[in-house]
């Protein structure tokens, strides 16, 4: 057990040896040194991190960790510390948030935005991007923009459809339930043609079934060329869609690999279950964490022992108990998060 | 006075510039609160930019008499020098406040709109404002009588009578509001609308979409706030230019009048002002009436005046707790916990 992790040394996606902040051979997004403090607490301080292009990157980490402030970060909502990011080559830090979007980065929020008081329909034509009516003069001549916004109509109305949500077109935003709010936000993101698109947990509160079309409908997404990167609890969800998993732990990037073989490693585990949270996961000489390991796996068997098989949703009889201990903390997440 | 005056006189209010003016700054508040969400407790200080650039510009430059342009000259130059006023202001007010949280800007507006007040009055100032006497109409109406092309006594009929003058004022004030209402129903049907009304639910969101939030706050404040100057000048027509009419007082007048007629509906300021000013003048004159039967004891007619205002907090009240949307408003809207 003293061998850290099972994860491959290279990987199609990396250039160089895997680990986290590892360089990619096409990054879409490339952050350096971004460090964002709120009083005393660090919520971010990702020394590096790359985005892969073209495909679709899990962000992971427990609650708390900083996903979400590193999202408004890169998005331009919240102002870091410190810190240089770049999208395609021209950099972004401190670019305002709308010219950000423009761009092609384009984000949800965690917490659902709708538009309550517009509709279904006038919500994900918001999102078209370059409308003509959109400027105070032209407004008032509907001839310069009808046309336009009849070609907007037609495909807000294709996704809402995919996003079934096509027999609220007319309804109000607020009458819609917490999912179908989610799933609003993400089709109106979408509507602006994005080359990233951003997720903040976007399955939270997604009934199981329609989940399983909206997978595949991101699934779609890297298809057309996009690049997605989202943030979930579900590991379920995360193993099935995603080409690359960064997790983050108080703020920094402590582990990066494919979605096969991460939650085996070990900086996650710790990270999920606590263990040695007061040591930097950034800076372990290869002896520290041997250590680390034979103790976490003590406390792990200790724990199986104390609570029977309850530890996971797997059989925690197995022989080799780190596959179950490792997927059964992130899977407890989303139970508690969804409320 | 009799019952059947009272209704006349309640009556007249309907047409009235007054109610024209009231109906123009409630129209631009309508594009800042009712459509961008922006709460603006300043609209009289728009009316006050608006009278006296409008005022002092036609009395200090004169340009009938000093550059012999033609009256209708002289008055458009006049009307767009308080355009520029009112930008200049909304520029000062929205610069630092709209990229904060809404409230900001509610306090600025007022404390910017009691500025205006005050400084106007100052006696300083008398030379230019006339200090807190305000400036006399016949001072500036010159341009506007001249350009009357009526030229009988009286227009109209029953509680609708008015001299040449007033009629003529009174064509210019609707004319503007018809003009207004034409601009915001094109405005708030088109994408440009659309932005505006997501700013009012969630900035956020309306940023995350690629939109200059801050910019569409810029425009609407703008906007608004050019037609609160407008509804100034419309109000000093057919008086003097008084400071004291541009108080706080005013701005709830207006606030009042939107809520009345609901916010966010095209015509909600309009059928608001209209009700608030007959409302305002038939309580006013039932109250006169009763206070010459004896009713209120021994009260002066003053102190019994202001009971008027008495019945118009009540009415409010009955508004609030049985429609709270404004008479034309979308109960549909005001039922979400947004
Ligand atoms: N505006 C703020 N002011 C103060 N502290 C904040 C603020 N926003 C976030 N934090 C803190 O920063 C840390 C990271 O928060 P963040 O929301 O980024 O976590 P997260 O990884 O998205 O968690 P979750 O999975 O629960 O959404 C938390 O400890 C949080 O308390
Ligand atoms: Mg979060």
């Amino acid at each position: 057990m003293s061998d850290t992790t099972t994860t491959p040394r290279t990987h199609p996606l990396v250039d160089g040896e895997v680990g986290p902040g590892c360089k990619k051979v096409d990054p879409i997004v490339v952050a350096d040194g971004v460090v964002r403090q709120f009083g005393g607490l660090t919520a971010v301080d990702v020394a590096h991190v790359e985005i892969p292009r073209g495909h679709i990157t899990a962000l992971i980490g427990p609650n708390g960790a900083g996903k979400t402030t590193f999202f408004n970060l890169l998005t331009g909502f919240d102002r870091p510390n410190q810190g240089q990011w770049s999208f395609e080559g021209s950099s972004l830090a401190r670019v305002p948030s709308h010219k950000v979007a423009r761009k092609g980065m384009v984000r949800t929020f965690q917490l659902t935005k709708s538009l309550g008081r517009l509709t279904v329909l006038q919500n994900m034509l918001l999102g078209a991007r370059d409308q003509r009516g959109e400027g105070l003069f032209a407004a008032l001549l509907k001839p310069l923009w009808k046309a336009q916004e009849a070609a907007n109509v037609e495909r807000a109305d294709q996704l809402l459809a995919r996003f079934k949500l096509d027999a609220k077109r007319e309804d109000y935003a607020a009458s819609l339930s917490g999912g179908q709010r989610k799933l609003l936000e993400m089709a109106r993101a979408l509507m602006s043609e994005p080359t990233l698109v951003m997720l903040d947990e976007p399955m939270a509160g997604v009934n199981p079934a329609l989940t399983q079309s909206l997978l595949d409908h991101v699934k779609g997404l890297k298809d057309d060329g996009m690049t997605v990167l989202f943030v979930e609890h579900d590991m379920h969800m995360v193993r099935h869609i995603s080409d690359w998993v960064i997790v983050m732990a108080e703020g920094k990037v402590v582990a990066e690999g494919p979605p096969e073989t991460i939650m085996q490693d070990q900086a996650v585990v710790d990270a999920y279950l606590g263990a040695h949270h007061d040591t930097d996961l950034g800076t372990l000489t290869n002896q520290q964490v041997a250590q680390i390991h034979e103790e976490a796996d003590a406390e792990r068997d200790a724990e199986l022992e104390a609570d029977g098989i309850e530890a996971g949703d797997e059989p925690a009889a197995t022989p080799e108990p780190e596959a179950p201990a490792a997927e059964a903390a992130p899977e407890q997440r989303p139970e508690e998060e969804q409320r | 006075m009799d019952f059947l005056s009272i209704l006349n006189t309640a009556a007249g209010e309907i047409l009235s510039p007054t109610t024209a003016a009231f109906a123009l700054a409630t129209i631009g508040l309508n594009i800042h609160f009712g459509y961008s969400g922006l709460l603006n407790f300043g609209q009289a200080g728009f009316m006050a930019i608006g009278a006296y650039a409008f005022a002092i510009f036609t009395m200090m430059v004169d340009p009938t008499a000093t550059l012999g342009w033609p009256s209708w000259l002289s008055f458009i130059a006049a009307i767009l020098v308080a355009i520029v006023a009112a930008v200049i202001f909304a520029l000062i007010l929205g610069i630092p406040t709209l990229r904060l949280r809404g409230d900001y800007l509610a306090i600025v507006t007022i404390a910017a709109a009691e500025i205006i007040r005050f400084t106007v009055r100052t006696q300083d100032l008398t030379a230019v404002t006339g200090g807190s006497q305000g400036l006399r109409g016949q001072d500036y109406k010159g341009d506007i009588d001249a350009m009357n092309p009526l030229t009988g006594t009286t227009y109209g009929f029953g509680p609708w009578t008015a001299t040449a003058y007033d009629t003529w004022v009174r064509i210019i004030a609707w004319s503007l509001v018809i003009v207004a209402l034409i601009l915001v129903w094109l405005l708030m049907r088109s994408p440009w609308g659309r932005v505006i009304k997501g700013i009012r639910e969630d900035e956020d969101a309306v940023r995350s979409l690629g939109k200059n939030v801050y910019g569409y706050k810029m425009q609407a404040l703008v906007l608004g706030g050019t037609m609160g100057a407008l509804a100034g000048v419309m109000f000093i027509l057919p008086r003097a230019v008084q400071p004291d009419n541009f108080a706080t007082t005013m701005t709830f007048y207006i606030w009042t009048a939107l809520l009345l007629g609901g916010a966010a509906t095209v015509l909600g300021p309009l059928l608001g002002s209209i009700l608030f000013w007959v409302l305002l003048s038939f309580t006013g004159g039932l109250i006169n009436l009763l206070h010459g039967l004896g009713i209120f004891g021994a009260m002066t007619g003053s102190q019994a005046g202001q009971l008027r205002f008495v019945l118009v907090g009540l009415a409010l009240m009955a508004l609030v707790v049985f429609r709270p949307q404004g008479i034309l408003g979308n109960k549909k809207e005001l039922s979400f916990n947004v």
